[in-house]
């Protein structure tokens, strides 16, 4: 039987608007996971589930994702409506964007993207850097912690606004800087294709192999 | 702005005509010209009462595109480029063999996968194509008349476009429509699993899943899809679903030189396609700029049909077509939009 279409039912615990249309949701935890790994989540009655990242610790009572509204979406305007105690068809976590023990990794994400490496980060697991582009300062999720727990290895790249100790640019305009990646690092990337495209080909431009390269894309 | 007839299903033309107070039976006459006949506006259906084609034209127009360029290779393949809105660009190919006409249509504008072979995802996703868009790709080239085959393989992964891809192939196999048997029709995708799950549910065309490699991890690093919905659970979706005896399942398999051919890979196929009755395309790879990938040589690839033949594997090697004139899927428009920057 097809796990992404075993779906159970999670109770909403809270719902936040982080900054203008981006939400953490916040429900239930109903199984162990392995951070990194995804969930298909629907409403009850209403059209095609999608897929989140979890973005939680693997010890963590509850489970969270987080979500962009998309006015013109089928899903993300009925999440951002709802409240305390409405529930949720969640699946069985699953997905194999799972971190490595055995080799430093580097965390490359854009938006929403970042919620994979906060799930890593929250399980105990650390990247050696960090970039996380985002358009302006308030899309920076979970900043306060990325910066204590990774320090300078967290990088904030902002492609709208200059701001102090902030990358002024793209997370491709940062990577275009660096002469030399080390080849035996991992790379994990998520975001948009587009992103995810344009650094996989840098990276392998710059000498990275593509075996250490781990991508995932949204779509 | 007039909205397109052309796209538009039976139920969708039924709605229109009884919108416009006009007969029901009308819906069949419309859909007859727009998809068994060869007009080019409202007016020439001559069927229709005059006041039927002016109500009509008030508000509709026919919705045909024509394509903006047209290359031909030595071996007849044809590209044709047709143009998008926001000035993006689709391709489809034409393949001529003996008897057949292939035509392969994209069913995006761009693509979301980042399959790390495809020249298509470096453009991005940049947009649905609708059905009216995805026939048009068959009505308006030069050969429409002669197809006898369709392979949805072109830009984009059509189960990402399904509710649009399912409606195209509505349009393609009804009697109202193209009439076409659903057995010369083959979708192609790299697996999103409850797309497939609809599909084999909803239509009675041909699938055709792109494998690439039986192994997890090196699945993964050629494509992202991979994490999100491995290649063993494809397959058991497959095995588990009841195909006739027409409706045919392969498996795309671009053979990279080191990479995937060798024989680890022979054996890991025969596992995980144990009691599946399908069919294996080897295609080979034609670099793209900046792969770190690399073409396999012809012996190489010809040890590992032969290899996959004895295990009971039915592979064939598919011939490249349109070398010349940039066919792989993506490098056409990719070179169109640069140009166009």
């Amino acid at each position: 039987m097809e796990k992404t279409t075993k779906f159970n039912t999670h109770k909403i615990s809270k719902l936040t608007e982080f900054s203008e249309g981006k939400f953490i949701l916040r429900f239930e935890k109903k199984f162990n996971f392995k951070a990194g790994q995804i969930v298909s989540i629907a409403i009850k009655d209403k059209p095609k589930p999608r897929i989140y990242s979890l973005c939680s610790g693997e010890n963590d009572s509850e489970m969270q994702i987080l979500f962009d509204l998309k006015n013109d979406g089928e899903l993300t305007p009925l999440l951002s409506k709802l409240s305390t105690g409405d529930e949720i068809l969640v699946s069985e976590p699953y997905g194999n964007y799972l971190a490595d023990n055995q080799s430093p990794m580097w965390w490359i994400a854009t938006g929403t993207g970042i919620a994979p490496f906060y799930s890593m980060l929250k399980s105990g697991y650390r990247a050696e850097k960090l970039l996380h582009g985002a358009r302006g300062s308030s899309n920076f999720f979970f900043a306060d912690e990325f910066s204590t727990l990774l320090g300078d290895n967290y990088i904030q790249c902002n492609s709208v606004s200059e701001e102090h100790n902030q990358f002024s640019g793209h997370v491709t305009d940062y990577l275009t800087q660096i002469d030399h990646f080390a080849v035996h690092n991992k790379y994990y990337l998520c975001g948009r294709a587009l992103m995810v495209v344009e650094v996989r080909d840098l990276l392998i431009s710059k000498g990275v192999p593509f075996q250490n390269i781990i991508a995932e894309i949204y779509f | 702005m007039k909205e397109c007839l052309f796209g538009k299903n039976i139920l969708e033309l039924t709605a229109i005509v009884i919108e416009l107070g006009l007969p029901k039976f009308t819906a069949n006459q419309i859909a007859g010209w727009l998809y068994q006949k060869n007009i080019s506006s409202v007016e020439e259906m001559s069927n229709l009462s005059k006041k039927a084609r002016e109500l009509l034209s008030e508000k509709y127009e026919l919705g045909l595109i024509a394509p903006v360029k047209v290359q031909e290779s030595k071996d007849g393949t044809k590209k044709y480029l047709f143009p998008t809105v926001h000035s993006k660009f689709i391709e489809t190919a034409m393949i001529p063999d003996k008897e057949r006409k292939t035509v392969c249509v994209s069913s995006q504008v761009g693509c979301k996968m980042g399959c790390l072979f495809c020249m298509t995802g470096k453009q991005g996703f940049n947009g649905q194509l609708t059905a009216g868009e995805i026939v048009n790709q068959i009505r308006s080239i030069e050969e429409h008349a002669e197809i006898t085959n369709i392979v949805y393989m072109g830009m984009g992964e059509p189960f990402d476009n399904l509710d649009e891809v399912l409606k195209s192939i509505e349009i393609l196999t009804s009697p109202w429509g193209y009439a076409m048997s659903p057995r010369r029709i083959t979708v192609s995708s790299i697996g999103i699993i409850p797309g497939l799950k609809r599909f084999l549910n909803e239509s009675d065309c041909n699938v055709a899943i792109s494998l690439h490699t039986p192994f997890d991890k090196e699945r993964e690093q050629l494509m992202p899809v991979q994490v999100a919905y491995p290649i063993q659970r494809v397959i058991d979706e497959i095995r588990s679903f009841d195909f006739d005896n027409q409706r045919k399942v392969s498996f795309e398999y671009i053979v990279f030189g080191g990479l995937n051919d060798t024989p680890a890979h022979v054996k890991e196929m025969a596992r995980l396609l144990n009691g599946v009755k399908s069919h294996v395309n080897l295609i080979r790879f034609h670099p793209i700029p900046g792969t770190p990938l690399h073409k396999t040589d012809e012996n190489r690839l010809q040890k590992f049909k032969d290899e996959l033949n004895t295990k009971g594997i039915l592979t064939t090697i598919r011939a490249s077509r349109g070398q010349d004139i940039y066919a792989a899927c993506g490098l056409l428009s990719t070179k169109a939009l640069v140009g166009k920057e």
